[in-house]
């Protein structure tokens, strides 16, 4: 009951004029911004394992559900679910089993990523076009060959267009991870949620970690589809 | 790290105080049981207007954008910002420049609603086949016309979609309105020194329940706007026969 109040010290700022008036203060922001660096690493932390461990569940079952297809349906019912349940409600509503920490948060996070991540490479599955398929199959390739030379390399678009919106959401609901116990910029926007200073810092490299990790996929998807590269050259 | 035994005791008292009211932790008034009913209708109502404002303003304009066919470029990236930012991010954002209130939480979760619907519309619009806008202008229907009887009802299920989305989005995070002095089901959550470990998880299960319904339900409305001519029972024959046209293919391949 008093943890929120333990781990969110109201902090006490000194200071006169534009701090004291909570104002937007460029000195302070100078000043104080080494105190943003850890929870900025945490907030990559929570991203990058959630998105990873999401990625890793999703990319089973959609390979799964690409040999047995009746399993779509079931598959994408129960992500579904856990893609709706809020984030938020989420975090308490695993304390009774995973008690406080980066683990109810992390397992939250990835349970929100399993639908997107899904759907995206089952779709990106589903439209390989049939004529690549047979020419695979006509070189006298095993499905698993053809699966892995074939049709992955072609639905990459897709699966990293899902991987780039399982990150931007993930960034964001991250800064909720704090409920959860599990620290992050969401913790330092709460700590002290009137300051306007501390909110456009905190909440800013929120946004920036998203934007960066989004660019990140994007090249990644340049390196890894040379052949559309070609097609525009 | 796991306790089952207290697994269930939790839950069973979080039920009892979703049913039962009882005194606060901190003392001195009664909280849980029908006192929830307060917090649900704000939550309910909240939500609702800020989904509604948000469908006024994100269909027409996705249509009108979708129809001319142009700024697609914002009519996309503008849901692709949207889902960066951090909600937690915004409310603060709103409070810090413009202070706590029932308009300002609405405010932010119209914002927040806009994208999902705008985009939705837009690509829904998009998609209508340019045969059967072609036919409609043909038929000497006027553009506005065409917008009302052709385009709206075939984007009609995209669009259902896109509301469907911003409606779970909008009551997920009416949770975190209490931080704005807006008492929602995130009341219990935030305020766990008044409400308890019970209040907090009780809330947590309305709130889950809450938005689970709300899907299942805007599906099923989704699923009753879709015109006949649109739904995959009337497709799927077709493509089937199509399919079956080829004999070489192997049949795990489609």
């Amino acid at each position: 009951m008093d943890w929120l109040l333990a781990q969110v010290q109201i902090r006490s700022r000194s200071g006169e004029g534009c701090v004291a008036s909570n104002g937007f203060c460029p000195d302070w922001i100078a000043d104080n911004f080494d105190r943003y660096v850890a929870p900025f690493a945490e907030h990559v932390f929570l991203t990058l394992v959630s998105v990873g461990i999401g990625f890793a569940i999703a990319f089973a079952l959609a390979l799964l559900a690409h040999r047995r297809r009746w399993l779509t349906g079931p598959i994408t019912g129960i992500t579904g679910v856990l893609y709706t349940v809020p984030s938020i409600a989420a975090f308490f509503l695993l304390q009774p089993l995973t008690d406080r920490g980066n683990l109810t948060a992390i397992v939250a996070l990835v349970a929100y990523t399993l639908l997107i991540i899904f759907r995206n490479i089952t779709t990106g599955l589903r439209n390989v076009p049939g004529e690549a398929r047979d020419a695979a199959l006509g070189m006298g390739m095993t499905d698993w060959q053809m699966l892995w030379k074939v049709e992955l390399p072609l639905a990459v678009p897709e699966i990293l267009a899902g991987l780039r919106i399982a990150i931007t959401t993930t960034v964001g609901l991250a800064t909720l991870a704090f409920f959860a116990g599990g620290g992050g910029l969401g913790k330092e926007i709460y700590a002290d949620i009137n300051f306007k200073s501390n909110v456009v810092v905190a909440g800013g490299l929120a946004v920036l970690l998203a934007a960066v990790l989004d660019l990140i996929v994007l090249i990644g998807q340049w390196l890894l589809t040379p052949w559309r590269r070609a097609a525009h050259a | 790290m796991i306790v089952p035994a207290s697994f269930g005791s939790q839950f069973s008292d979080a039920i009892d105080f979703i049913l039962h009211k009882r005194e606060s932790v901190s003392g001195g008034i009664q909280v849980g049981g029908s006192e929830l009913l307060g917090l649900t209708a704000t939550h309910l109502y909240l939500s609702l207007a800020a989904v509604a404002i948000a469908c006024a303003i994100a269909v027409p304009l996705g249509l009108w954008l979708g129809h001319i066919g142009r700024f697609e470029f914002l009519a996309i990236s503008i849901s692709n910002i949207g889902r960066a930012v951090p909600t937690l991010a915004l409310i603060a954002f709103f409070i810090a420049y413009l202070g706590v209130g029932f308009t300002n939480v609405l405010v932010v979760l119209v914002l927040l609603a806009i994208p999902p619907i705008l985009t939705n519309t837009y690509v829904g619009t998009r998609q209508v086949e340019r045969d059967a806008v072609d036919a409609a202008r043909g038929v000497g229907m006027t553009p506005a016309q065409v917008v009302r009887k052709v385009e709206l009802p075939l984007a009609l299920p995209t669009i259902f979609g896109g509301i469907r989305t911003s409606a779970v989005n909008v009551l997920a995070t009416a949770t975190i309105a209490p931080l704005a002095s807006v008492d929602t089901l995130g009341t219990p959550i935030i305020s766990a020194n008044v409400y308890g470990d019970a209040g907090r998880l009780g809330a947590a299960v309305l709130v889950a329940l809450l938005t689970l319904a709300a899907d299942a339900g805007l599906g099923a409305l989704q699923r009753a706007v879709t015109s006949k001519g649109l739904k995959t029972g009337a497709r799927e024959p077709r493509r089937r026969r199509l399919r079956i046209s080829i004999p070489t293919r192997r049949g795990h391949a489609t």
